[in-house]
């Protein structure tokens, strides 16, 4: 529209060409030298690593798809899966119940947040790890045995993840115009059908943007449970080269899978944006 | 009190906080009449159209529409507060178009307008489709039902929220400012569609500044100020021949 009201504009008085000065962009010679720089640097630091022997790339090799590493990327891989969806679980309910009317609600909330966003996850990990100094039995079983390693990386990180979760989700809602509410209710929406079909979907162009970063975050966050001797894919290779000394080689090849699976959830994450931008416009 | 009212307000009160902001309203609204609610910006008339669906609760007084209380069930000399799902069913009745349009912005022109119908009402698909269909066409958007709001003009938009409070076949319609946020050569084809609402006999409250379109489509004209009904009267009345000084310092603004 604002086009057409344009070219309308123009139509009556086209400059002629021989009148108009021609533009000459600026010349920067100074981006070019800084770009030849920075490669040059680059190429340098690309070279030394390529040409260090110790760096062992033949070992890295040799261990990239051996089974206890790949088995070690599956716990890494599930383990993060669970933590997100358990964790965005209980951060949604959280950020439901900060936003609710009910002050009992919003306080318990807000404790939650404060409490485990306070606390380092690892001394999270320890302690839940060593509960049963508390609790010697649960029910009448044995504390040590309910709380295996594998469990407890499940109970703290998803306990760790649902408190960013849920301030991450508040603010997804709270971007969400008030007066979309306030049309769905005149519209006569009932309160289930308001949240998953005008809200939520509102919301997630503001949650998935942090929520990838968090997830990103928590895969490779799930590398500390190898403190508690969880075999993850960090734990994989240490175990190796606690055997071999291969120390350098066998965390290439644990970066290097983090890579790889990052850069995978980065371009997930550009079609999930692209799913929830539908009629912004942009 | 007439027994034909669609609208009764009757001694209405609300505050926020300190600030009084309807001071006992008492109005009522006969069915296909239009009523226009003129006032300055802060006089309440906002409020006053949003206690009619409950989306203010009010703190005295009562509304009826279509002779069922809104927001309340009566027993003895006391109002009990109705369950949200009880009000969602009576909003379903009463149509409110925003100042702001208020439409759904991921869901496409069609969606926004099935999307009561098929809810709320629990309508089927195929039909629901159709009589939005048939809407657009009469808001003049027919060609525009796959297009997102945010690809419309502004009175495009709101013609798209007026198809979509007709979907629910309301028995009243409320505006609320509707030409406000609309730049002021796209107000002419907004009013243009309220008007031939008007003309066929729908029941419709309009808060608006639009005083050539009060004189030309109102039944009654309803003049507020500082959370009172200053005056009421047919347009010839109110407009061209105030009793109330504050109507008359109004209208000489505004004119």
């Amino acid at each position: 529209m604002s086009s057409d009201t344009l070219s309308k504009a123009a139509a009556p008085a086209p400059p002629a060409a021989a009148d108009v000065p021609r533009i000459v962009p600026q010349r920067r010679t100074g981006q070019w030298i800084a770009a030849a720089v920075v490669l040059a640097l680059l190429g340098l630091a690309v070279n030394s690593v390529l040409r260090n022997d110790a760096f062992q790339w033949d070992v890295v090799a040799e261990y990239f798809t051996t089974s206890s590493v790949l088995r070690g990327l599956g716990l890494t891989l599930w383990l993060t899966a669970l933590v997100m969806a358990l964790g965005f679980a209980l951060g949604t309910l959280l950020a439901v119940m900060r936003l609710s009317a009910n002050p009992v609600l919003q306080a318990v909330s807000w404790g939650y947040v404060w409490l485990f966003r306070s606390m380092p996850i690892l001394v999270q990990l320890l302690f839940w790890f060593n509960i049963g100094a508390l609790y010697p039995q649960i029910l009448g079983v044995k504390t040590v045995d309910l709380f295996g390693p594998v469990t407890v990386a499940i109970i703290g990180l998803t306990l760790h993840e649902a408190a960013y979760a849920a301030e991450v989700v508040r603010g997804g809602i709270l971007s969400v115009d008030r007066g979309q509410i306030e049309a769905a209710q005149a519209l006569g929406l009932g309160r289930h059908r308001r949240w998953r079909k005008i809200v939520l979907p509102q919301a997630m162009r503001a949650i998935v943007p942090p929520a990838g970063n968090m997830l990103i975050g928590t895969l490779k966050g799930t590398s500390i449970v190898s403190v508690i001797a969880v075999q993850d894919l960090l734990y994989s290779v240490q175990l190796v080269y606690h055997r071999t000394y291969q120390v350098i080689p066998l965390l290439l090849v644990a970066t290097i899978w983090y890579v790889v699976v990052t850069s995978l959830l980065s371009v997930g994450q550009h079609y999930v944006e692209r799913h929830y931008a539908r009629g912004t416009g942009r | 009190m007439s027994a034909s009212a669609m609208v009764e307000v009757k001694s209405v009160r609300k505050s926020f906080g300190p600030l009084e902001v309807l001071r006992g309203i008492d109005l009522d609204v006969q069915a296909g009449e239009v009523t226009v609610v003129l006032g300055p910006s802060g006089s309440g008339k906002s409020t006053l159209l949003r206690t009619i669906n409950h989306l203010e609760k009010v703190d005295s007084g009562w509304i009826s529409v279509d002779g069922s209380l809104v927001g309340y069930r009566r027993s003895g000399d006391k109002l009990y507060e109705l369950r949200e799902r009880e009000v969602l069913r009576q909003r379903t009745q009463i149509g409110f178009v925003f100042q702001n349009f208020n439409l759904f912005p991921h869901l496409t022109v069609l969606e926004n307008v099935t999307e009561a119908p098929l809810s709320a009402l629990k309508r089927p698909r195929d039909q629901v489709a159709a009589t939005a269909r048939r809407l657009l066409d009469r808001v003049g958007l027919a060609d525009k039902a796959d297009a997102y709001p945010k690809q419309l003009s502004g009175g495009q938009q709101q013609r798209v929220a007026i198809a979509r409070a007709l979907a629910l076949e309301p028995k009243l319609l409320l505006f609320d400012e509707p030409t406000s946020a609309l730049d002021p050569e796209l107000v002419g084809e907004v009013l243009d569609v309220i008007k031939d609402l008007a003309h066929q006999g729908t029941t419709m409250i309009v808060v608006t500044h639009e005083i050539g379109f009060a004189r030309e489509v109102a039944d009654t004209v309803v003049f507020m100020d500082e959370g009172r009904i200053v005056e009421r009267g047919t347009p010839a009345e109110v407009l061209d021949a105030p009793r109330e000084e504050r109507t008359r310092a109004f209208l000489s603004k505004v004119l």
